[in-house]
């Protein structure tokens, strides 16, 4: 007797935890590297460098609700303002079995969709009017249960994790150019500048790389929840069709002032040519549909 | 879930949970002795049907199983505005242990089937001397009840839902969260 027609994927898990792995050990390589040099030479306020790297890092995901939504001038919905919104995430969390998060509209005619907070207590899932008027509403509500998938993966608590390496690299990159352009007089310590710049350099080429596949790896987890979630995989896939349609339609121009905000979207905003496969933070669409492809034939399978 | 399930990923569709059904017999014996309110006879197990021949195939087992069982109450299935379908059966209002056993028969079914983590809710509605109506919910994943009272379109009777949770706190395990108290405004039977 099945209990369940959910099929964990069991490549996908072990894929992204390798690669939260490498980032875990870039970053221990990368304090260990610092250290070391440090420990040669008299610079000591090196590791400060780092310590406020990691406490941006901390602040960005601890005010991330707030900061999100100020980037995307989304405002929160109240159920009287947004009923039928509301009433949609009420029933997929009632059906997840988790905490409601608060709702916002963003006025953009883009169509997407983005879930930030820094725990699934303080999320806020948001959607642009953009994306209500082209989703018919049981493509909507897919895309409401892929957002509401990545507050329960703790998505936002998990890429900040994962981008501290890169981020006190970048900052110790930057400290270390500044140091060795204006502290050169003794050599022992100019050395010591080049090694920590050098290190950081490649600590920062690896981790951006890296955090890019993860981004990709939990766009089609955050995929097969949802779909599991709604037992509709081909509403997420059309409305995924719908979205990337759009979005590529487009100007190129009119869409970067919300570039930033790309690794949080449902799907990018930005279409690049070169090295997009390595680069992007979403999966393809082929990949995607070809996943939900799956999880519809499991979902129809006959009982054998 | 716990935590290293959820931040690598591997979050699983919420499992239902079931016999706490049965609790409602009982306390319906209390909430007619304290409110006045009687089991109107009816009551409906809403879930969210998936795509594909299997779902639609067990379905089918679904309402084949209620018209050959005992009571052979009549079955209706129908689809609200967010995509749920409720399957409600209407019995003999004297005997809500026989409806009971035939809302748990689609649950045991669509969860045999593998579609558990699709069940919602199940409502069975009440009604009082007055001509009020209250529909009693029971929540699948939370495994918990909360009353939900329409007055009009659109409107609730919040007062005598937050009377009905205290009536019934000692009988069934009531929500305590009040968001979760979704209102299932075109519920049928209400």
């Amino acid at each position: 007797m099945a209990s369940t027609r959910f099929i964990p994927d069991t490549g996908l898990t072990v894929r992204m935890t390798t690669v939260m792995f490498l980032l875990g050990a870039l970053f221990v390589g990368l304090v260990v590297a610092v250290m070391f040099v440090v420990s040669g030479s008299g610079a000591t306020w090196w590791p400060l460098i780092g310590v406020a790297g990691i406490g941006v890092a901390v602040y960005q995901w601890w005010n991330s609700d707030k900061v999100a939504m100020r980037a995307m001038r989304a405002r929160e919905v109240t159920p009287e303002e947004a009923p039928e919104l509301h009433g949609m995430i009420d029933r997929l969390c009632a059906l997840a079995d988790m905490p409601k998060p608060r709702v916002g509209i963003a006025d953009l005619d883009l169509p997407n969709a983005f879930a930030t907070g820094r725990s699934p207590e303080r999320a806020v899932v948001c959607v642009t009017t953009g994306i209500m008027g082209k989703l018919t509403p049981e493509e909507l509500e897919a895309v409401l249960a892929h957002e509401l998938s990545h507050v329960a993966h703790r998505d936002v608590l998990v890429m900040t994790v994962a981008s501290s390496a890169g981020i006190v690299a970048g900052m110790l990159t930057r400290g270390a150019q500044f140091g060795a352009l204006t502290r050169d007089r003794n050599s022992n310590n100019g050395i010591a500048f080049l090694v920590v710049l050098a290190v950081s350099l490649v600590v920062y080429a690896v981790s951006f790389f890296l955090t890019r596949l993860l981004s990709r790896y939990r766009e089609l987890s955050a995929d097969r929840a949802g779909a599991y979630l709604t037992m509709k995989p081909a509403a997420l896939a059309s409305a995924l069709q719908k979205i990337t349609g759009e979005i590529a339609a487009i100007p190129q121009g009119d869409l970067r002032a919300s570039k930033a905000m790309n690794a949080f979207f449902i799907a990018p905003a930005i279409s690049g040519a070169t090295l997009k496969t390595l680069t992007s933070t979403h999966p393809s669409l082929e990949q995607r549909l070809e996943q939900l492809a799956r999880i519809q034939a499991e979902l129809g399978r006959p009982e054998s | 879930m716990g935590f290293w399930k959820s931040v690598s990923g591997r979050s699983e569709p919420a499992p239902a949970r079931l016999d706490s059904l049965f609790e409602v017999p009982s306390a319906a014996v209390i909430l007619q002795t304290e409110t006045g309110f009687v089991p109107a006879g009816t009551g409906s197990v809403c879930y969210r049907g998936a795509a594909g021949a299997a779902f639609a195939q067990t379905q089918q087992d679904v309402l084949d199983l209620l018209e050959a069982s005992s009571s052979a109450p009549e079955v209706a299935v129908s689809r609200d505005s967010f995509g749920f379908t409720w399957v409600s059966v209407s019995g003999d209002p004297a005997d809500p242990s026989g409806l009971c056993t035939d809302l748990h028969a689609v649950n045991t079914t669509l969860e045999a089937a593998g579609f558990g983590p699709g069940l919602l809710c199940t409502l069975v509605p009440f009604q009082d001397q007055a001509g009020r109506r209250l529909g009693l919910v029971y929540l699948y994943k939370q495994g918990t009840y909360y009353a939900f009272a329409p007055t009009g379109p659109q409107q609730r009777d919040n007062l005598l839902e937050l009377q009905v949770r205290d009536v019934l706190a000692q009988e069934l395990p009531m929500e305590q969260d009040l968001q979760r108290w979704l209102a299932v405004w075109d519920a049928p039977g209400l």
